[in-house]
């Protein structure tokens, strides 16, 4: 009778692996862990002064919401597109390239150093929203109408990306001198929280609210789990497919445009590089299949914020920027394992071996 | 009929991509002439992708089972950059380095073919782990460019095998024969043992059956996770295989070497005609769709768009025309078999 107890401890702990967003959390946990053991100041969060004499919050947790703001932004269209069409857009990084680049053309006109800016803010935001998400809308046409595998039909955009990204500044990299340009990238005067967080923040709430208040979320689902079924039941599922990819561009719009903001100026091979990658990345450590169906925007979200404070813990350790890969690479592999249906098969066997084997001695 | 019936299925595909390439490249003999009337420039273009025929046949492998390998880019750049230490720091010969990097690619291979094979882990993260992991080892083992100056190393990288009968007068009148590099016998040597592999082998008909479908390929008694375990060790054997063939043609070690080549790898099959839904592929398409992309390079190039820019486009516009093509076939095949 002793062993009710235990069963019920087990069961709890069963639900608790079970619950989708305990790899992101667990992930998180580990790392927070590991950073109290070796280092407590990596903590610490301090006033000091940004370039303007402004006095600004800093610290590797402000740095790590900080920088995480783009990837953050880029998993919930991941999340979407990888829920409808079970695939992923391998082309968010050159897209990134391609809505800075306009953002630059807007403002820049054709000078490489204009001393105004040709254009008020918010139209050149617009305008790069809208190119996005035509360009969006290209690849959702590929996926949803044209029935590609999502990979090869961003591969295109994925080749050609950055290099309409040059074309559109005719190879010239434009510098914007108003400082009102780099505020949404870097700090409003007067506000010690850097910007980019906020705008996530917006993006998040904004996600939550439409997901809450529309049937965007169920749709998706259902799609991605049956798309023939979901026809049969009055959905259109090239248009929940089409419109996911449309969303993933309004994402990449935005964090093209705090990439830009954040230096006022661009780099098209450089910018960006690699997020995509980092962007599949969240999803899946979110615990979201990569092979579509259902999912859950919280634990896509959280992964992205445990990928940037992996990459700023490595940082903090020394690791120089071109070896970091291969250390995110082993931590990968361990969280993929670790929550791979076969082993935690196993694992939850071996947990019951356990228990049963305690409950038979006390029984004796 | 009986013909036309033949002809439905990825033949096809092949048939399309040959006359593309051969399109190609007699246009730009007719209306370009210059270099590309010259046989050494076709040695040439196998020359510089003899790597890359190798790797893309990997992914072909792959690809056929339905999974993909992003990560057979990197492992090249990391089998150049052992080789190269080893020949230049460590003193040792040009047999050892291929030990390391046949050992390198069979280890990646052994590795990332087990985790998704046996553990269900999705190919695109174990391999896209694989690409880091390779990538950032790279700059770890040596963070910078160096050419490697061993001797025996430069007699191989420099031996050339003169095709007889083959060339080019020059404007002296002397006869130059053209050549070809060890690199080039490599990589169609693996093209042939592979496509007999892939025709009349069990293992290599079971890459088309699980790719099609795997649930009825294991009905018919195929070992499925076994299956794809070979697809997977297969394709990084070819990694290393290749890496050690892009040293042979660089013959320097750095970090920014073959990057992006799993791309171009994954465009080459597409243009081959082998599907990423898997099931349909031929590694002969593969090898002429590596002739074609770098052929489309050339001709980009040699009109005066000399820009890494155009190139790109001009790439990504030939896969769209590519992925078009297949999907209007396969929508073709759908409605005739309904």
């Amino acid at each position: 009778m002793s062993g009710k107890k235990s069963t019920t401890d087990q069961n709890f702990f069963m639900k608790l692996i079970r619950k989708q967003i305990f790899i992101p959390i667990a992930a998180l946990l580990i790392l927070i862990l590991f950073n109290l053991i070796a280092d407590p100041s990596f903590f610490k969060i301090y006033f000091g002064n940004n370039s303007n004499g402004d006095p600004v919050l800093k610290g590797n947790l402000i740095t790590i919401l900080d920088n995480a703001s783009e990837l953050v932004i880029l998993a919930i269209g991941m999340t979407l597109v990888t829920a409808s069409s079970g695939g992923q857009d391998i082309s968010v990084g050159a897209a990134i390239a391609l809505s800075g680049s306009v953002v630059l053309r807007v403002l820049c006109g054709t000078e490489a150093r204009p001393e105004t800016m040709h254009a008020p803010i918010i139209v050149a935001f617009l305008i790069c929203c809208i190119v996005a998400m035509l360009f969006g809308a290209f690849n959702g046409v590929l996926v949803a109408y044209f029935k590609l595998q999502p990979m090869v039909a961003t591969l295109i955009l994925f080749t050609a990306g950055r290099s309409i990204a040059a074309w559109i500044n005719n190879n010239q990299l434009p510098i914007i001198s108003d400082p009102s340009f780099g505020y949404f990238g870097n700090f409003f005067p007067g506000i010690p929280i850097p910007s980019p967080v906020f705008i996530a923040v917006i993006c998040m709430i904004i996600t939550a609210l439409v997901l809450r208040f529309t049937k965007l979320g169920l749709f998706t689902q259902a799609v991605g789990i049956n798309s023939e079924s979901s026809r049969l039941n009055g959905l259109n599922p090239q248009f929940i497919k089409f419109i996911t990819y449309v969303i993933l561009g309004l994402c990449v719009a935005v964090s093209g445009f705090i990439k830009v903001s954040r230096l006022s100026t661009i780099n098209y091979s450089v910018i960006a590089k690699d997020i995509e990658m980092d962007a599949i990345l969240a999803v899946a450590l979110g615990g979201n299949a990569l092979s579509g169906g259902k999912f859950n925007m919280a634990s896509s979200i959280l992964g992205a914020y445990v990928i940037q404070f992996l990459t700023i813990t490595l940082y903090k350790f020394d690791v120089p920027s071109s070896a970091l890969p291969a250390y995110k690479a082993v931590v990968v592999i361990v969280l993929v394992v670790l929550s791979a249906p076969v082993v935690r098969e196993k694992l939850g066997s071996l947990k019951k071996n356990l228990a049963s084997g305690k409950t038979e001695k006390e029984a004796h | 009929m009986k013909t036309r019936k033949k002809l439905t299925d990825s033949n096809l595909l092949l048939v399309i991509t040959i006359s593309v390439f051969l399109v190609m490249y007699l246009g730009a003999v007719l209306f370009l002439g210059g270099g590309f009337t010259k046989p050494q420039s076709f040695c040439n273009i196998l020359n510089e992708n003899a790597a890359l025929i190798i790797i893309s046949c990997g992914m072909s492998l792959v690809m056929i089972t339905g999974g993909i390998d992003i990560s057979v880019g990197a492992v090249t750049s990391l089998v150049c950059m052992c080789c190269a230490v080893n020949l230049d720091f460590k003193g040792g010969n040009v047999f050892t380095s291929i030990l390391i990097a046949l050992g390198i690619g069979t280890l990646f291979g052994l590795i990332q073919g087990f985790l998704i094979a046996y553990l269900d882990v999705q190919p695109f993260i174990v391999t896209l782990a694989g690409m880091f992991f390779a990538r950032g080892m790279t700059t770890i083992v040596n963070s910078t460019q160096f050419n490697v100056e061993n001797e025996e190393f430069q007699a191989l990288k420099n031996a050339r095998i003169l095709l007889p009968g083959i060339g080019s007068y020059n404007k002296k009148g002397t006869f130059i024969p053209a050549y070809v590099e060890i690199g080039v016998v490599v990589a169609l040597l693996t093209v042939l043992i592979l496509f007999v592999f892939l025709k009349w082998f069990k293992l290599g008909r079971g890459f088309y059956a699980i790719g099609g479908n795997s649930q009825s390929a294991n009905m018919l008694g195929i070992n499925v996770k076994r299956t794809k375990f070979f697809a997977y060790l297969i394709c990084g054997i070819l990694a290393g295989i290749g890496g050690f063939v892009y040293f042979m043609h660089a013959g320097s070690g750095s970090p920014s070497h073959a990057s992006g080549a799993e791309m171009n790898a994954i465009a080459s099959s597409i243009i081959g005609g082998t599907m990423l839904t898997g099931g349909s592929g031929n590694i002969i398409g593969t090898l002429f769709g590596v002739l074609s992309l770098s052929t489309i390079k050339n001709i980009v190039s040699s009109l005066g768009l000399d820009d890494a820019w155009w190139t790109n486009i001009t790439v990504a516009a030939m896969i769209c025309l590519f992925i078009v093509i297949q999907s209007v076939v396969l929508s073709g095949k759908n409605k005739s078999h309904h």
